[in-house]
Parts: structure tokens; sequence; C-alpha cells
């Protein structure tokens, strides 16, 4: 019953999305790029559909994260800006669903635009190749979405930390992309330098959610084998943690939250 | 308005609380049951039990600012409370409480005898803000089809309220366009409209005819007259005295955190002399 509540916010939440220029704009601006970029065969290459999905794939992984990180930095800071919030509590709902809902709306609203970005991904592809890996495309897209739910978890506690959205979208995207192209590499550096800061870079790398666990663009690119899906498991289960995590810490921090 | 006074809000019982009794409500853990002398005088929708709201200052060492201090009201059922109170008397910040957005620093507040620190105490109440503060994507029918989802009103009911509810406030051509294409009156009408979708006990009005023209005060008070013949209980504040005055039964007077007067109108007026607005600017030491 309690979850009533929260697919009616997360109803809401998608609606906005749905009816926002933001998805359009960034869907065709990518499909315009791909097709333009697969119209081209400069070196008469035939493995040129490599690059062509390794490029369709990057622009859908950006295009994602500025979906889920602005979507969901928006949402509470939105709600207290135009004041919608309290119509809303004064409804019987705890603050705890109104952020479960948001944060499963901005998760679900993610599931649209990846299925909407990955079909045009695979008939583009298809309509190179001739042949469809599904396995491969499932799971790559599945825990991309995996991915996001950690990405989203992480902007909603920063939107109720930082006071300004445009702030907190910042420090995500910087944060995400720390992660994505350093994070993997923090314990290596670590082993070089000395105390304290190699303690600290340890602690940072044990610490920090790995997002390029989910990434998995160069099994699709190179069509390898998909991944065991024991190992898949473990990854959506390392992420949950991850976003309950934030989730809970959203929560605490919501609860003790001043409205005005 | 067009409607009958029997159409003035849907017929069916609210949702969760069909099948129980109206009074007393029993409270949820750690609460008190502030309906205990139902049997002797109409029970108590709103209580105040000695409340205090202080609000902490930025400023290193100074004082908290105090918004409400040692407030002890309550609002019978089926009345029509004028709650009053020049700008920064504490009267929202009163209403916050009773709307849990804020909490006490002291005192209690009930709603139907529950703790407003339980989320089921909102289940009666229609809340109307005083400025409209809708999701404005939203067309009028899917933002009440939202509101009536979150107070669980079964699906097979739900339309039939919405209908209701916008006939009510002669909103039905509109209900298919987008809030954002509202005017100002009809963003205050869809505003009343999400209060009244749950067929409320109380309802909660911050200053509901601000900014309205005329025309839409009247409705507004028309509504609010319909609901008391029905027996529903309206608490709301307001600074247009003499619309208080035409509709309340009783008032209560708020200044700089304090509790200065409460009564029927016609004692308060009686006892101090002239109307109700004398006697606002007498309680309140305002000196021409």
């Amino acid at each position: 019953m309690i979850m009533n509540e929260i697919f009616a916010i997360a109803g809401v939440v998608i609606k906005e999305l749905v009816r926002r220029k933001d998805f359009y704009v960034l869907f065709v601006l990518t499909a315009l790029i791909t097709l333009i970029m697969g119209s081209v065969n400069v070196f008469h290459d035939t493995r040129i559909v490599r690059y062509l999905k390794e490029i369709c794939l990057l622009l859908i992984w950006v295009c994602s994260l500025v979906i889920a990180v602005t979507t969901a930095a928006r949402q509470i800071p939105a709600e207290r800006e135009s004041r919608t919030i309290f119509p809303l509590l004064a409804k019987p709902v705890t603050r705890t669903q109104v952020l479960l809902g948001k944060f499963l709306g901005c998760w679900v609203a993610c599931a649209i635009a990846l299925a909407a970005f990955y079909l045009f991904f695979g008939v583009a592809a298809m309509s190179k190749e001739h042949h469809w890996p599904l396995a491969n495309y499932f799971q790559a897209m599945a825990l991309h979405w995996v991915m996001l739910g950690v990405v989203i978890a992480m902007t909603l506690l920063g939107s109720l930390v930082f006071s300004a959205p445009s702030a907190n979208t910042t420090i995500c995207f910087v944060v995400v992309a720390f992660i994505l192209l350093l994070g993997r590499h923090l314990d290596k550096v670590a082993v070089q330098v000395s105390e304290p800061a190699r303690g600290l870079l340890q602690a940072l790398f044990f610490a920090i959610p790995h997002l390029e666990f989910f990434d998995l663009r160069d099994l699709v690119v190179h069509d390898w084998p998909p991944v065991q899906w024991l190992v898949c498991f473990k990854a959506v289960a390392y992420a949950a943690a991850y976003a309950a995590l934030f989730l809970a810490a959203s929560c605490l921090w919501f609860r003790r939250k001043p409205l005005n | 308005m067009t409607t009958t006074a029997s159409a003035c809000v849907p017929d069916a019982p609210p949702a969760g609380a069909g099948t129980e009794p109206k009074w007393p409500r029993t409270t949820a853990a750690g609460g008190t049951n502030r309906a205990r002398n139902a049997t002797t005088a109409p029970p108590e929708v709103i209580t105040f039990e000695h409340l205090r709201v202080e609000y902490p200052t930025r400023e290193r060492g100074a004082p908290a600012k105090l918004a409400v201090k040692d407030l002890t009201l309550s609002v019978h059922a089926g009345e029509v409370f004028g709650f009053l109170g020049p700008n920064g008397a504490g009267k929202t910040t009163t209403m916050n409480v009773l709307l849990g957005f804020t909490r006490a620093t002291d005192g209690e507040a009930f709603l139907f005898g529950t703790n407003v620190r339980e989320p089921v105490a909102r289940q009666r109440i229609g809340y109307l803000p005083e400025l409209t503060y809708y999701y404005k994507f939203l067309t009028g029918e899917e933002l009440l089809r939202f509101y009536a989802r979150l107070f669980r009103i079964p699906r097979a009911e739900r339309e039939g309220r919405i209908d209701r509810v916008l006939e009510l406030v002669e909103l039905g051509p509109a209900r298919k366009r987008p809030i954002k294409t509202y005017s100002k009156g009809m963003q205050q009408r869809v505003g009343l409209a999400q209060a009244l979708i749950n067929n409320p006990d109380l309802l909660i009005l911050d200053e509901p005819t601000s900014g309205l023209d005329p025309v839409g005060r009247m409705k507004v008070r028309e509504i609010i007259q319909r609901l008391q013949h029905e027996g529903k209980t309206v608490f709301f504040s307001s600074h247009e005295l003499g619309e208080v005055e035409t509709v309340c039964d009783r008032v209560a007077i708020l200044h700089q955190g304090e509790l200065k007067a409460e009564g029927r109108v016609s004692d308060l007026v009686s006892r101090h002399g002239g109307n109700l607005e004398q006697v606002f600017l007498r309680v309140i030491g305002y000196q021409p």
C-alpha cells in the first residue's frame, strides 16, 4: 500500500519529462550525428561500423547522464521553489515517500529514454551489420540503467545538500566524470604516492561507487560474448547497495530540512 | 454557482474513512485522544496545546525568533473559524505546524485527535494555499487524478469525484487544458477543487480570496457557506475582515505570535463595539 503514493509521485515525474523538450532534443541530436557519420565512409574501411557504434554509444552515455542528472537535480528544488511541495505534503504522504517517488520517476523516465536510444542504436547497427546480438544489447542497456539509478540517487542527495540546483548539477557531472574516467586507476596511483595521500586515495577507491563496472560499450562494439549473468546480478546488487545508501542519507536529510 | 448544495462535494465518504465512525477517532501510537469530550460538546477538529514555535536565526549568539508563543486553541466540528492577524503575526507558521510542514518547538497540535506529526492526520483535510502552487505541465484533470491517488480513492470512484469537483468550481470545459494556460482565477479554482477531492471533513484555507476579483471572491465565499451547511469545518486565514464577519462563526486574533482574542464574532463585536475591523485594530493595539 505504501507504494501507491510512490507510484503516483513517480507518474508525475515521468509526465514532466515526457512533456519537456530536453529528451527530444538530445535524441534528435544523437540520431543526427550517428546518421551523418554512418553515411560517410572516408577510408572505405569495412570495420567502420565499429567506430560508428562506439560514437553512438558514447553519445547515448553522455545524453543519458545529462537526462538523469538534470532531471534528478531539479526535482526537490523545483518543488520548493514553485511551492508545489506544500499542497503535496498537505496530503497523507511522508517526505520519504515523496523522495522515493521522485527517485522512481527519474529512474523509470531514464529507462524510457534509454529504450528509445538503444532501439535507435540497434536499428542503426543492424542496418550495417545485418545481425542483432540481443543478449549483448540487453546487458549493456540493463547495466547502464542500473548505473543511472546510482547517479540519480546521488544527485537527489546533492539536491538536498547544495542550495543551488546548478551547483549540484555541475558537482554531480564532475564527480560522475571523475569516477568513470579515473575511478579505476585510483588504487594504482595510490601505490605510487606516500602517506597520507596513499591512505586517502585507497579509502577513496573503496568508497566511491565504481560506475565503470556498468560500462559494457566495448562488449557491444566488438561483439564479445555476453558477460556471465551471475556477474551481472552481482553488479546490480552492488549498485542497489549504493543507491540505497544515497537514498537513506537523502531521506534523513529531507526529513530535517525546513521547507521554507 | 450553478450547482446545488448537495453537489458541493463528492457524496461518497473520504477514502480511508469510509467504514470508520466519524467521532471519536483514535490516535496513532504516542498520540493523545483529543476527542474524549465528544459526548458533551461538538468534537474538537483542530487542537493546539501550548504551541510554541521558534525559528533559529543565522546570526551567531542571537536569540531564536519567536513565531508563536504558547498558543492554546480549539476548533470544533461544523464551525467556520477565522484565523486573523496582521502580517508576521504567526498565522502561516501555525498553519504550517498544523499541516506538518514545520515542527513545533514545544506543545502539540492535533487534527481529529491525531497528532499532526502522523501523516494519517491529513487524510481528512483539504488544504488551499494562499497562492496557486500546482504542476503547471499537468492538466486540471490530471492534477486532480494525482491528488486523488494520494488519498487512495478507489479507481472506480475517482473519475466521478473529479467530474463533480470540476463541475463545482466550473472548470469542466478547461479540464483537459494544461494548468499553465489557466488564468489566476481558474488556478485558484483548481486549487479549491484539489482541496475538495477527498471530500474532506476539514478545509484549511490560507487567504482563499487573495488576488481574486469580486466575482471570484463571491464564488469562494459561496462554496465556504455551502460547506458550512453540509456540516464541514472550515479553518481559514484572511485579511478581508468584512468577509470573515460574513462567513465565520468564531475567530481568533493573533498578534506577534500571541493569541489576543478568541470568540464568536457577535460576542467580540458586542464586547468591543463597532465592527470586526474596529475590534481587530483595537485588539492588536493599533493607534491611528
